[in-house]
């Protein structure tokens, strides 16, 4: 016996001094049936195929309607085509609001969300740029001066009606100005190709094979991320920095579509629509629902017997879109009222989702944030 | 009374135990800064953040900046010493300052077996675990003793036993037993893990996890004492171990735990470990077997120990029920939550949103947490009123210093435990500037909605 303990004992002290690398890889397990009452795989394959990959097709399809009525734009830069041009760009900025919050994989490689849609938009150092004809959009110091930001300054911003900003395009200057505006959208076109090539050629594969539960499996950074995406770029972006939540003064300049100032409520529904959806496990273009955030919570409350938190959570975020939906544009809104008093209540109704995603669904699931001991107080 | 005194303090029992809990302790000790070291905590948890929670009472304990790479050193090198018995006193004595300062720096990462780890290295201090297979031992025969008072090795069963009590004390409760909670919740998540993933999410399994372990806790100390049950007990600590290390992220301590439980053994295991020991490090050991037993050199030392060793363990059976001089529910206020071996005991989280008001022109903002603490410190903080309380008492100064006129700090904070729906935890309507830290309770917490009934 004690031999058996001494052994044992040795054992315990060199797995000690040696195992802890583990709990960072993955334990790969056997694609065999388990007893567990949800599937964690079966939800990161609806989200893959049937949510994330549709809706980067599609918004990369959008893009590509853009680049095109911008081709049109450039052999011809009347009042008619600046029209079709501006409303591409109104649809692929729509589209892009549905593939702003997949920050993960490839997208988070390149960082997709920072290069395609940091606002508001550097106008000066756009102008300077046209003017001087040399910058280098890949640096990540140009992050402001391009993008669908950038775009909505080329398109909206440059004058104070269709005339003046035609103007531009017809001027002495027109070539530079062409020059610039083609190369933000080829930039923007070459970011989505590789985010959407990496993820029909491999990464599919890799984010649905990854379906443990530790800090760096598929579902555990999937729902951070989501829940990232919610607080600071729908809720705190597109919202409560342009009212002033955070600085304690309204700053309508911070308003997403800034220049174009009619269609910033417009994406940010949008967004929060898109974000219910992926809650929902709705696929894309379709109403059919497969599994999901919302249908996890429910098997997990099967054995709990605990509150209905996905439809308390969906209830709240339709609450919150009801609101958004009787506000104008946020720039007008911002701009108008002072305090904005309206808006400031529909924030604060998107606002009341976040402890409900932060708190309690993070808890239900036991989602790992980050990977410290922590025993639990 | 005076046999009892005279088996479990005076009798004189070998040395070996000591010195073999010495070794593992001191090696054990230098691993875990070594891991810490290597996972870039200390640049993450002490050199990265701009903000650190302090314990009340200790708030000049700050991180050095790059020199607490020196002090993890010290720390490391201090452990290293200990495991070899050099200059034992010193180095334990340093190893008690640097790690405890250590733990003292941010109590976001507060983890009961780093109190134990301080509690231990308090406690060794005072034991003479360098008087055998040591090198100060080796170098002076004058410090070298076969036998040591029964009463040395004895104070560190003790203080096992009380962790592990206690421990299962803190489990006798509502949540624990009859909604088999926390466990409920962190099980079925862990399907991944090797062989028992599947049944993690049967509910039978939840409950026979939760019962087994108040039952384990409670009862394995004594089970480790009588001779007869020992080795299975061990075998018992091991399999227990091992299994929250597999499902729980809580680093070292079931190694430590394991390693310590060797102490239960008979001298006779311990002498055949150091056996084996000198002769795979060539040493003759026959200088240790003096037959000399330790002895206390003045009577006021040996009077100063023992009154300090006995208020030690006072304060140890007394401490972690500090929390009924509180009203409310402990899990919820967590006023005397804390050093009471209350360990993976409860799933609590929280959001808190602070809002910062001029009390001159009636301008507001919210906080943007990020700006301030990592998300680590942030996950922490927004559950724990002491927690909250500091943090609003930083944003008063930093925002006056900013300009700001007479700031208020309000925080929307909704927390949620063990599975009820998260509801408001600070009164949002409390200017939490004008609230002082203290010992007191805290009624500016909201009173907890439900009942857990228990200890």
């Amino acid at each position: 016996m004690k031999k058996i303990i001494g052994t044992l004992c040795m054992m315990t002290l060199v797995w000690a001094c040696s195992s802890d690398s583990t709990t960072d890889d993955e334990v790969i397990i056997p694609d065999e049936k388990e007893e567990v009452s949800f599937e964690r795989s079966a939800m990161l394959i609806n989200w893959a195929d049937n949510i994330i990959i549709p809706s980067y097709v599609a918004f990369s399809g959008d893009l590509e309607a853009l680049i095109n009525s911008f081709n049109t734009f450039k052999v011809d830069a009347n009042e008619g085509n600046l029209t079709a041009f501006r409303s591409a760009w109104i649809n692929a900025y729509t589209s892009w609001q549905r593939v702003e919050m997949f920050e993960i994989g490839p997208a988070e490689s390149v960082g997709f969300q920072l290069n395609m849609n940091i606002y508001p938009t550097d106008n000066e150092k756009i102008d300077g740029f046209i003017v001087d004809g040399s910058y280098d959009l890949s640096l990540s110091s140009n992050r402001s001066a391009k993008g669908f930001p950038a775009l909505d300054y080329l398109l909206n911003g440059l004058g104070e009606n269709d005339a003046e900003i035609l103007g531009f395009y017809n001027g002495d200057n027109k070539e530079a100005y062409l020059k610039y505006t083609e190369d933000v959208l080829l930039d923007m076109q070459t970011l989505t190709a590789t985010v959407v090539s990496d993820w029909t050629t491999g990464y599919r594969d890799t984010f649905v094979a990854n379906d443990g539960s530790s800090s760096t499996a598929s579902v555990d950074r999937m729902v951070n991320d989501y829940i990232f995406y919610f607080e600071k770029y729908l809720r705190a972006g597109k919202m409560g920095i342009p009212l002033g939540v955070f600085s304690g003064s309204t700053l309508p300049r911070n308003v997403e579509a800034y220049f174009d100032a009619s269609i910033s409520n417009d994406l940010f529904l949008e967004g929060l629509v898109a974000v219910q959806d992926f809650f929902n496990g709705k696929h894309f273009n379709s109403t059919t629902e497969g599994e999901s955030l919302a249908s996890y919570l429910d098997a997990l409350n099967s054995v709990k017997n605990g509150e209905d938190l996905s439809t308390l959570i969906n209830d709240q975020m339709n609450t919150a879109k009801s609101m958004v939906m009787d506000l104008s544009a946020f720039r007008a809104e911002i701009e108008d009222n002072i305090p904005p008093t309206n808006m400031l209540l529909a924030y604060d109704e998107v606002q009341k989702a976040v402890p409900m995603l932060k708190v309690d669904m993070v808890s239900a699931m036991s989602i790992s944030i980050d990977f410290v001991d922590a025993d639990g107080d | 009374m005076e046999s009892v005194i005279n088996k479990y303090i005076k009798a004189p029992v070998e040395t070996a135990p000591l010195a073999v809990f010495r070794i593992l302790f001191g090696l054990m000790m230098f691993f875990s800064i070594v891991r810490f070291w290597s996972y870039g905590w200390i640049d993450k948890l002490y050199i990265q953040p701009k903000f650190f929670f302090s314990y009340f009472g200790f708030e000049w304990v700050k991180p050095l900046g790059v020199y607490t790479y020196l002090l993890f050193i010290i720390c490391g090198l201090a452990a290293l010493l200990v495991a070899l018995g050099y200059r034992y006193k010193l180095s334990i004595v340093i190893f008690f300052l640097s790690f405890t300062y250590i733990e003292l720096m941010d109590k976001t990462t507060y983890l009961n077996h780093y109190y134990f780890i301080s509690l231990l290295s308090f406690l060794m201090i005072f034991l003479p675990a360098n008087a055998t297979y040591s090198i100060d031992a080796y170098l002076n025969p004058k410090k070298s003793f076969e036998y040591v008072p029964s009463w040395t090795v004895n104070s560190i069963m003790l203080l096992l036993s009380i962790v592990y009590f206690y421990a299962g004390l803190a489990k006798l409760n509502s949540d624990w037993l009859l909604k088999a909670m926390p466990l409920k919740i962190w099980l079925p998540s862990k399907f991944d893990t090797p062989f028992i993933g599947g049944l993690l999410g049967e509910e039978w399994v939840q409950y026979a996890f939760s019962w087994s372990g108040a039952l384990y806790d409670l009862t394995i100390p004594f089970f480790l004492l009588f001779k007869k049950t020992r080795p299975y007990a061990f075998v018992m600590v091991v399999v227990f171990h091992v299994l929250t290390r597999v499902l729980f992220p809580i680093g070292m301590f079931p190694y430590v735990m394991i390693i310590s439980a060797l102490i239960f053994f008979d001298a006779s295991f311990h002498e055949k470990i150091l056996k084996y020991l000198s002769k795979f490090l060539k040493v003759d050991d026959t200088k240790f077997n003096n037959q000399k037993v330790y002895q206390h050199f003045s009577t006021i030392t040996s009077k100063m120990k023992m009154t300090v060793l006995i208020a030690f363990f006072a304060i140890q059976f007394i401490f972690p029920f500090r929390y009924l001089l509180y009203p409310g529910e402990l899990f919820w206020t967590e006023e005397g939550y804390r050093f009471s071996w209350r360990v993976m005991l409860m799933e609590k989280s929280g959001y808190a949103q602070f809002k910062i008001v001029d009390g001159e022109s009636g301008r507001w903002f919210y906080v943007d947490n990020t700006d301030f603490i990592t998300p680590f410190q942030e996950k922490q903080m927004a559950f724990q009123p002491d927690f909250i309380l500091e943090y609003a008492h930083f944003l008063k100064n930093h925002f006056e210093k900013d300009g700001h006129k007479n700031v208020q700090v309000f925080v929307d904070c909704q927390v949620s435990l063990n599975g009820r729906l998260s509801t408001t935890y600070i009164d949002p309507t409390i200017d939490l500037g004008k609230q002082r830290e203290s010992f007191l309770h805290k009624n500016w917490i909201t009173p907890f909605k439900d009942e857990i009934k228990g200890i």
